[in-house]
């Protein structure tokens, strides 16, 4: 324990994001800007059956008649929607049959990323983690999938499930966020180029981790995942998403799709470590995030939990969300999300009770340095027939230095009498007396305020996945560096 | 007399009746107020009213209380009875009484009143008058036209409403009353202006109470503009009892200067559509402001409750406490809104909200909003919602109380938080026997001036044997 938190204080002092690297690999791209020829060129590219053409194009269409929304506490430098490559993928050579055809610039890609493709290493251990990982518009790889297919389990790429599963794609996609949701629903379900998709039979426990990884690598394109998670009646799984991108000056576009549905007394755990790259400290370059994550609780004594740890990115816009449809079903959300420098964050969640005897959590912590706003923007909504439902929700804030912004916008609406909802939130700064305490036994100012800030944030880190949770610990302090003094 | 007859008033409409009569309504207009009003109607040409489509107006829907149709009248009616309408006094309460009708101050013949400290209370039409350079002074410089369509229409058809002037380091002796009373034989549409002005370190109390004498429709848009000098003490209580008809948009805005103290009480009892903007700003350091709610709401009634809080100044406290029991399909919203500035270091907001719904068919909407620009902070807020305590139920129908009377016994002591931070003593008892009544359903809009509902003489009692507890 000592050991590991002398590594923290040691990450403390490195600083700067460490995932700017670009590799060089041989990439295809889509002609750049939107139309509907990129749609059928992506399309096209992947060889989609007809339905999802048509979705894709309907999609756009409505898209076509949105604007982009400003109701959030953001300030979007405008986005030339023309200017972006919607398309780019690492050449395949040929259909990959080993790991070992794999082109060993994106292993080593992964491998710098921390993130290891290579399932013989893997299988050694008592149980591994299943990796999809996508890099720019495509997945190079999924791993695992032999030894998951034994239960029943699907966990492949979107294009392929697409390919071998078009039914199970055509019932459940667009079923949580249809492409009317919103203005980047509506222009991920027109130009989504993969992502990961996980199915999960009726009473099968997922063995082990699922996770994906993003990686943005070329320049000047945009991201569109999309994922689509299904656990059957009984079924239990646990889901990572890990991303990053190299530093660049100027602003990449990420809009991707999150659906997962839990059936009867199904459970999905869904984790993120959002660390895409934040800009430079004078607020240049950076990722735009904006992703819509929703999860249904179809049936009854379903469960959908979201934990997120929220570093990365210039702008941060995303509210996973839980429908509570099923009696009894639990939604949790739990989130960290911290701001440095020039970042901006609106995030929060929205919890939609519809059934009867539902229950959700929300934690939310907030943490701004620099000359950073971050908001919690949340809704928690019992309606009429969501009769005996219970919220708890807690968002507090914490702010380092006299330049950063903290706001908290918690919506709720009761509809009935039998439900209760309790709100709080509180916002300050590192109590002088903790500072103190620490100092005054040899702790650095700014290792303090790591070991602070870490004891402020475990009430969200310790949901995360073991695998998760140190990298996510590591990260928050370094997300913090230099913003003391 | 320029009375318009019961037509839907649209935005047009009052654009049109401004122009045509713009040379009457700025006859006694300083060039600078003749400026602010100009500029007011420019501000309600770009808004015009507001809509659901606006975030501070998206749960309370105007539409169908301004396509009712009112009368809009530019002078007053002649006076009905004054005696007959003002008998809301608070007994045992000596206060200072000004009474209002339809918005427009009543008793002409003493349009203001100077007492021997200086304390100046009466008209402010009457005030523009006599008193120019003090209305100049503080007229127009709190109220905010430009994102507010109401209160720019509001500013722009200033006529008539109460002033009060109290003086440096002067203490009102006693409390003042403002009583609104709404009474008219047709829809009404009224529009009311007061400026209150409490200087340094002066010291004001004013109970302003809104009463609807009939069951005719009636749209009232009130500002009130507030300034409190340095070390300057307001303690402001506001009662609404209003029909069910009646439409009541109350916009106060306080200025605070440093050091000075605003204990502001919301207690609405009845109406059928309220909406209070209180807006805050803190224009000094150490200021200090509480603003306390309490709404009890059955039938379709719908209350709206946004509190701007601005901390613009370092070391300012604000406390906003406010509560709610929502019966049958009443609604109620709570939008708190505080605003730590940059430089606003050492502040302190607390922002609370809790409900209670009776039935299923009531709803809450609950938006404790926090928007903070410094670290050195301490800011809390908390919001809940939900039914009678079961518990509490049971230990009380467990020593023989009537389920009818423990749930009274809850709900008036959730309902209690708020009236005894009431710290007029005659008032506390008048309004916790009013919210008792109100509670028990015999809180009536009667003949006679509501106030006079429950009387000391014969308190409201709970039927308990408090023994048994």
């Amino acid at each position: 324990m000592e050991s590991e938190a002398n590594k923290i204080l040691d990450e403390v002092t490195q600083g700067d994001y460490k995932y700017g690297f670009v590799t060089d690999i041989d990439t295809e791209f889509a002609p750049i800007g939107l139309s509907e020829d990129t749609i059928r060129y992506i399309s096209g590219k992947k060889n989609e059956p007809q339905f999802m053409l048509d979705f894709r194009l309907k999609a756009y269409k409505h898209w076509l008649t949105l604007s982009q929304p400003h109701w959030a506490h953001l300030n979007i430098s405008p986005i030339n929607f023309q200017d972006i490559i919607f398309y780019a993928a690492p050449k395949k050579k040929k259909e990959l049959s080993s790991l070992d055809e794999v082109d060993p610039e994106l292993l080593a890609t992964f491998n710098k990323l921390g993130i290891s493709l290579d399932e013989q290493k893997k299988l050694a251990g008592v149980s591994g983690v299943a990796v999809d990982a996508v890099i720019d518009s495509v997945s190079v790889k999924t791993t695992f999938s032999e030894t998951l297919s034994k239960h029943g389990i699907i966990f492949c790429s979107f294009s392929e499930a697409v390919q071998n599963h078009p039914d199970l794609v055509k019932q459940y996609m667009g079923s949580v966020v249809p492409y009317t949701d919103n203005y980047f629903a509506a222009l991920n379900s027109a130009v989504f180029s993969d992502g990961s998709f996980c199915f999960i039979p009726k009473g099968v426990r997922c063995p082990m981790e699922l996770s994906t990884y993003f990686r943005i690598n070329a320049a000047n394109t945009g991201q569109f995942e999309r994922t689509l998670i299904v656990a059957e009646e009984g079924a239990y799984v646990s889901y990572m998403e890990g991303c990053t991108a190299p530093q660049r000056d100027e602003n990449q576009l990420h809009a991707a799709i999150v659906e997962i549905v839990a059936m009867k007394d199904a459970s999905v755990k869904y984790s993120t470590v959002q660390n895409w790259y934040p800009g430079d400290k004078n607020g240049r370059g950076g990722i735009y995030n904006f992703v819509t994550k929703r999860g249904i609780c179809k049936g009854s004594h379903s469960k959908i939990s979201w934990t997120q740890v929220e570093t990365g990115s210039a702008i941060t816009w995303k509210y996973p969300s839980c429908i509570l449809l099923g009696d009894h079903s639990v939604g949790e959300f739990y989130s960290v999300a911290v701001t440095n420098n020039h970042q901006q964050a609106d995030t929060g969640t929205k919890m939609m009770h519809l059934g009867k005897n539902t229950r959700s959590t929300i934690i939310s912590k907030g943490i701004s340095a620099g000359k950073s706003n971050n908001s919690y923007r949340g809704l928690v909504r019992i309606s009429k027939n969501a009769v005996n439902s219970r919220n708890y929700s807690q968002c507090d804030s914490l702010l380092l230095g006299a330049k950063c912004g903290a706001h908290t916008y918690p919506y709720i609406q009761v509809d009935n009498k039998s439900s209760i909802v309790e709100h709080e939130a509180t916002t300050s700064k590192i109590s002088e007396d903790q500072l103190f305490y620490c100092q005054q036994r040899g702790i650095s100012n700014e290792s303090a305020i790591g070991l602070i800030v870490n004891g402020y944030a475990k009430e969200v880190l310790k949901q995360l996945p073991m695998e998760f949770a140190v990298e996510a610990q590591k990260l928050l302090s370094i997300s913090l560096e230099g913003s003391v003094g | 007399m320029q009375s318009e007859t019961k037509e839907i008033l649209t935005a047009q409409r009052f654009i049109d009746l401004f122009e045509q009569n713009r040379s009457f309504l700025e006859m006694n207009d300083t060039v600078k107020l003749a400026k602010i009003r100009e500029d007011a109607m420019a501000s309600f040409v770009r808004l015009g009213f507001p809509d659901t489509g606006m975030e501070t107006w998206r749960l309370t829907n105007l539409e169908e209380s301004l396509g009712r149709g009112y009368d809009y009248n530019l002078r007053p009616l002649p006076e009905v009875d004054a005696q007959k309408v003002f008998r809301c006094n608070i007994p045992h309460l000596d206060t200072a009484v000004i009474g209002q009708l339809n918005g427009w101050y009543v008793s002409k013949d003493v349009p203001l009143m100077e007492l021997g400290n200086g304390i100046i209370m009466g008209s402010l039409e009457e005030a523009r008058k006599k008193y120019p350079l003090i209305v100049e002074k503080y007229f127009g410089t709190m109220a905010d036209d430009a994102d507010e369509g109401l209160t720019a229409l509001n500013t722009s058809f200033a006529q008539d409403g109460v002033f009060i002037y109290v003086p440096d380091n002067v203490k009102s002796p006693k409390p003042v009353q403002l009583i609104n009373v709404i009474h008219h034989d047709a829809n009404l549409f009224l529009q009311s202006r007061n400026l209150i002005v409490v200087g340094n370190n002066a010291k004001l109390s004013l109970v302003h109470c809104d009463d609807s004498y009939n069951h005719q429709a009636s749209f009232s848009n009130i500002v009130t503009e507030v300034h409190v000098g340095d070390h300057g003490v307001l303690d402001h209580y506001k009662l609404q009892n209003l029909n069910n008809n009646s439409t009541l948009i109350s916009s106060v805005f306080f200025r605070l200067g440093a050091a000075a103290t605003l204990d502001s009480h919301y207690i609405s009892l009845n109406g059928g559509l309220l909406r209070n903007n209180i807006r805050v700003l803190f224009n000094g350091l150490h200021g200090t402001a509480s603003i306390f709610g309490l709404y009890l709401m059955d039938r379709k009634q719908h209350v709206d409750n946004h509190v701007y809080i601005d901390h613009a100044f370092p070391d300012c406290t604000s406390n906003e406490t406010f509560k709610g029991i929502l019966d049958e399909y009443a609604h109620a919203i709570f939008n708190g809104h505080v605003l730590v500035r940059r430089d606003a270091t050492k502040t302190d907001a607390r922002q609370s909200n809790k409900n209670i719904l009776l039935t299923d068919t009531a709803r809450v909407n609950s938006k404790p909003f926090l928007e903070i620009y410094n670290d050195d902070v301490k800011c809390s807020h908390g919001s809940t919602t939900g039914q009678l305590d079961q518990e509490s139920m049971f230990y009380m129908r467990q020593r023989g109380i009537g389920e009818e009377t423990a749930r009274m016994l809850l709900m008036f002591a959730f309902a209690d938080e708020i009236v005894t931070k009431i710290a007029i003593p005659q008032l506390r008892q008048r309004i916790e026997d009013m919210v008792k009544k109100r509670l028990q359903g015999e809180l009536q809009i009667c003949e006679q001036c509501v106030l006079h509902c429950s009387t000391p003489e014969h308190p409201v009692e709970f039927q308990i044997d408090l023994t048994k507890i």
